[in-house]
């Protein structure tokens, strides 16, 4: 399988939001190194705290307490150091602070659920935060997505941009759920999942879950996969 | 080695939580020299708005902007037009500007760029545009509305905007 085909389809019936956004005509194919240039700087400053979702309001919010950490490589394995990394999520109870989340779920007045980091000299981020809820969606009858955190990463060129969810290790929703089943193979699938980090936990304050990211490098690099 | 990529996920429709951030429709403030305005819309295969979908355009030497549709699926960046962009085959592009949109219902980002419409010559030479089928071309390039610049992404459809392998 090639780069592109290990994503997910454009167009996956099963996931119906795809139906009437999912292109119909093909994608034209640049010639290589057209879409070889820097990824975006991103133009604001990002505060010391915006790691850490539970110190964003006047108490702690509500949920277990985790740490998610991990590295962003690039796709020879070298590590992508001070670069951007976003998230977003639902709060313990699986409602998001949106204005559309109409999940009869309560919010949490001490959780906002984003966040921003920039990886270390090793590619490495790490986020303080709770763990996201399970929620209905109307995709289908009883549909509900898996907890999950959203990531948005740049890397280091246009070409690596990457948004994305990550899962939790042995979630019985997953198997059931169009989004993650999107993704063609088995191994695609097994990536998006985080692994229970027992050396990152804190004894009597957090569980922990790692997650490494890789992210396209420039077209001319070669993919080991590749003859 | 790391293994292969990481696979793309959607946006999903809730990300206004965690990616828009403040004036990041302006890569440069409204009214200084030579700011430009652009407006759009993003619109599905039933030509009906798209509401929640982020948009970013980003020019290496301009800067970087980011905004959402709003109920209409409307969006708008202020930002400046750069001049012809090197290829990488020694040739020269026509300045445009990449755009990138996710929305809920895209399981993967899509690429486009913005050409502009007072670049006749450079865009007809361009070698990106002389990628795509001569009827489809217009789709790419935005159109000029007493001064303001119109650019209306359709992900689906007959007028379907074209978009690029990534």
């Amino acid at each position: 399988m090639n780069e592109d085909e290990r994503e997910p389809p454009y167009l996956y019936p099963d996931y119906v939001g795809t139906r009437l956004r999912a292109p119909a005509k093909p994608l034209v194919n640049l010639p290589g190194g057209f879409h070889d240039f820097p990824a975006p700087l991103f133009p604001r400053a990002i505060s010391q705290l915006a790691h850490d979702l539970t110190r964003q309001h006047a108490g702690e919010p509500i949920g277990e307490r985790i740490i998610v950490t991990g590295r962003v490589l690039d796709s020879d394995g070298r590590p992508l150091r001070n670069t951007i990394v976003e998230v977003w999520q639902a709060n313990a109870a699986g409602r998001y602070l949106d204005q559309d989340d109409q999940h009869p779920a309560p919010l949490d007045p001490n959780f906002s659920g984003a966040g921003r980091c920039l990886t270390d000299g090793d590619g490495r981020y790490r986020f303080i935060t709770i763990k996201p809820g399970a929620y209905p969606w109307k995709n289908h009858r009883n549909a509900w997505r898996p907890a999950h955190i959203h990531f948005s990463l740049f890397g280091s060129q246009f070409r690596s941009r990457l948004v994305t969810q990550m899962y939790f290790p042995g979630d019985p929703l997953m198997p059931r759920d169009p989004i993650l089943r999107s993704i063609p193979d088995q191994a695609g699938r097994e990536r998006l999942v985080s692994r229970f980090d027992p050396e990152t936990t804190v004894p009597e304050w957090a569980l922990a879950y790692r997650w490494d990211i890789v992210l396209r490098g420039r077209a001319a690099t070669p993919f080991e996969d590749e003859p | 080695m790391s293994g292969p990529l990481t696979p793309s996920q959607t946006v999903g429709p809730f990300f206004g939580v965690g990616l828009p951030f403040e004036r990041g429709e302006q890569t440069v403030p409204p009214g200084s020299a030579g700011a430009i305005r652009l407006e759009g819309q993003v619109l599905d295969g039933n030509g009906e708005p798209v509401p929640d979908a982020l948009l970013e355009i980003w020019q290496p030497d301009a800067g970087f902007g980011r905004t959402r549709t709003d109920t209409e699926g409307a969006f708008g960046f202020t930002t400046v037009k750069r001049g012809p962009v090197p290829a990488p085959d020694g040739r020269t592009q026509a300045p445009h500007l990449n755009v990138t949109v996710f929305a809920r219902g895209l399981l993967r980002h899509l690429v486009t760029r913005m050409y502009f419409p007072d670049e006749t010559d450079a865009n007809a030479a361009d070698p990106v545009l002389n990628l795509v089928e001569a009827a489809r071309r217009e789709t790419l390039i935005a159109k000029n509305c007493s001064g303001v610049l119109h650019f209306d992404i359709r992900l689906q459809g007959e007028r379907e905007t074209v978009f690029f392998a990534i």
